[in-house]
């Protein structure tokens, strides 16, 4: 399957280098359409036109409502803050999205050895979704003395067989790019599960102010 | 002051936990002793401790000499008094807080007035539990993870009244046993389940929304985070039940949301669909078709 790559500055889920670019083809040779920052030009002759997602929905690109767009797609590759991009791709269809660009979208990534998890748009999508409240609860039991950073790591993978633990795992991302998605996902849930935690505040506001650096 | 442990007594041992905790404690040179109140129990988790061994040694990971040691360090009582002679006695009973208050009271009266209490509640605060026994400075927290006789995580807790030198003993002794502890508060759930519970819990409410499907859930989680297991693939695996019983001990005494049994899990669970016992859960055990997929 050909596909097209429109980018508008580097690509989150395919970075510069990364082999996946190599393929792209010309648009009009592509049956494929990738989006990674220019806005939408509905196509209904491509397979599948896929937009890739920050935090946003796809609703926030396209009108569920119109056929023309029943062949968009949004997709995201999960990374973990500034961590490479994982092997995960998270695949977002809205309700009317066609069968067809589906299974086209599924096959494309599975062509390039990437994962595909199928998901409603939906704020968080899946993995942010649950992980941030997670992620959160362990930095406020930190905070609370539960116990050590390095214990409750330790606890993680020798208990859960977690390659990582929590707290390691949203430091290593970056404690302020972090609390950017906790507090887009509060802001759309308005649960307390989802409030970006101490350390997350404190660590965005010295990258944004420059007073200390930005991770500890 | 404490002593030097050399005998360990796990209550409940006819269970699989104090199954696997007698067999950690006996692996290490210590003479175990294994309580519970079913001889059919204890008889059934001794034919389970024997295979475990035997496989062990075919695998050749034990010798067979080193398997008669253990054998010969296990042996095995119905009558609480046959623990008097223990310097450690661990308990894995059942998850109910008179029980164990209960169970404590009468170790008192059994054990030496220097023996140590460890509990293996994975959802009860330590302190509490400690109140069944009037030494609660000898009481401590020893959090095993199934199965015990695999997994080297303790999670160890101080009650508020736990002494320095108890928990010191029993977290040295922890170490001997070629376990590897970690230190926690008596807060619910400790580090594990307190993380634990209400992530699987937000998965179960994920698929309730609409989220995803199971598959596509689980799927995420382990290419995305390189877990082995999905949450709801781990779920199925403790039961659905299992979760229901965690849910209703975390959150009448956390008040977090996150811990609420999703109404999805109670629904599940009243159909039946308890998860691979029952052979059906978030997944279908007996043909391959996935639930809400």
């Amino acid at each position: 399957m050909k596909y097209a790559f429109e980018t508008a500055g580097e690509s989150r889920s395919f970075p510069n280098g990364d082999a996946f670019l190599n393929g792209a083809v010309g648009r009009d040779q592509a049956d494929v359409v990738i989006y990674s920052g220019p806005r939408l030009a509905p196509d209904p002759r491509k397979t599948v036109i896929l937009i890739e997602l920050g935090e946003e929905c796809l609703g926030d690109h396209i009108d569920d409502d119109n056929p023309a767009h029943a062949n968009v797609l949004g997709f995201a590759r999960y990374r973990n803050g500034d961590d490479p991009p994982s092997r995960l791709i998270e695949l977002v269809r809205h309700p009317k999205a066609s069968e067809a660009a589906i299974a086209a979208a599924r096959d494309l990534f599975a062509a390039a050895g990437l994962e595909v998890s199928l998901c409603n748009d939906q704020v968080g999508r899946i993995i942010n979704r649950l992980v941030v409240p997670k992620y959160n609860a362990a930095l406020r039991f930190l905070d609370e003395g539960l116990a050590t950073q390095a214990d409750m790591d330790l606890t993680c993978k020798l208990g859960l067989g977690y390659p990582d633990g929590p707290i390691e795992r949203v430091v290593r991302g970056g404690l302020a790019p972090y609390y950017q998605v906790s507090k887009g996902l509060f802001e759309a849930f308005g649960t307390s599960a989802f409030a970006p935690p101490r350390r997350a505040r404190i660590a965005f506001k010295q990258a944004t102010t420059g007073t200390a650096p930005a991770e500890r | 002051m404490t002593r030097a442990i050399k005998t360990v007594g796990v209550c409940g041992a006819g269970g699989t936990m104090g199954a696997g905790i007698a067999l950690v404690a006996a692996r290490a040179g210590f003479k175990t002793i294994s309580f519970d109140m079913s001889e059919g129990a204890l008889d059934k988790a001794a034919k389970q401790s024997a295979d475990f061994l035997d496989k062990s040694v075919s695998r050749g990971k034990l010798s067979g000499d080193g398997r008669n040691a253990i054998v010969a360090a296990m042996s095995r009582t119905t009558s609480i008094d046959g623990l008097r002679d223990c310097d450690l006695v661990i308990e894995a009973v059942f998850e109910d807080l008179s029980i164990k208050r209960d169970l404590l009271g009468r170790l008192d009266d059994a054990c030496a007035e220097d023996a140590i209490f460890a509990s293996n509640t994975s959802t009860l605060s330590i302190t509490e539990i400690a109140s069944g026994s009037k030494h609660p400075e000898r009481v401590v927290g020893m959090h095993f993870c199934l199965p015990a006789q695999l997994m080297k995580l303790i999670e160890m807790s101080p009650g508020i009244l736990t002494s320095e030198a108890t928990f010191r003993t029993a977290w040295q002794w922890t170490e001997a046993c070629g376990q590897m502890p970690v230190k926690t508060q008596d807060k619910p759930g400790f580090i594990l389940n307190a993380l634990l519970v209400p992530f699987n819990n937000d998965a179960i409410r994920a698929v309730e929304a609409g989220v995803a499907t199971p598959a596509d859930i689980d799927r995420a989680i382990k290419a995305g985070l390189g877990y082995k297991m999905g949450p709801l693939e781990l779920l199925d695996l403790i039961g659905l039940d299992t979760q229901v019983r965690l849910c209703e001990a975390f959150y009448p005494i956390t008040l977090d949301p996150r811990a609420a049994t999703p109404p999805l899990l109670r629904r599940m669970v009243a159909a039946g669909l308890l998860g691979r016992k029952s052979g059906r859960g978030f997944f279908d055990y007996q043909g391959n078709a996935m639930f809400g997929a």
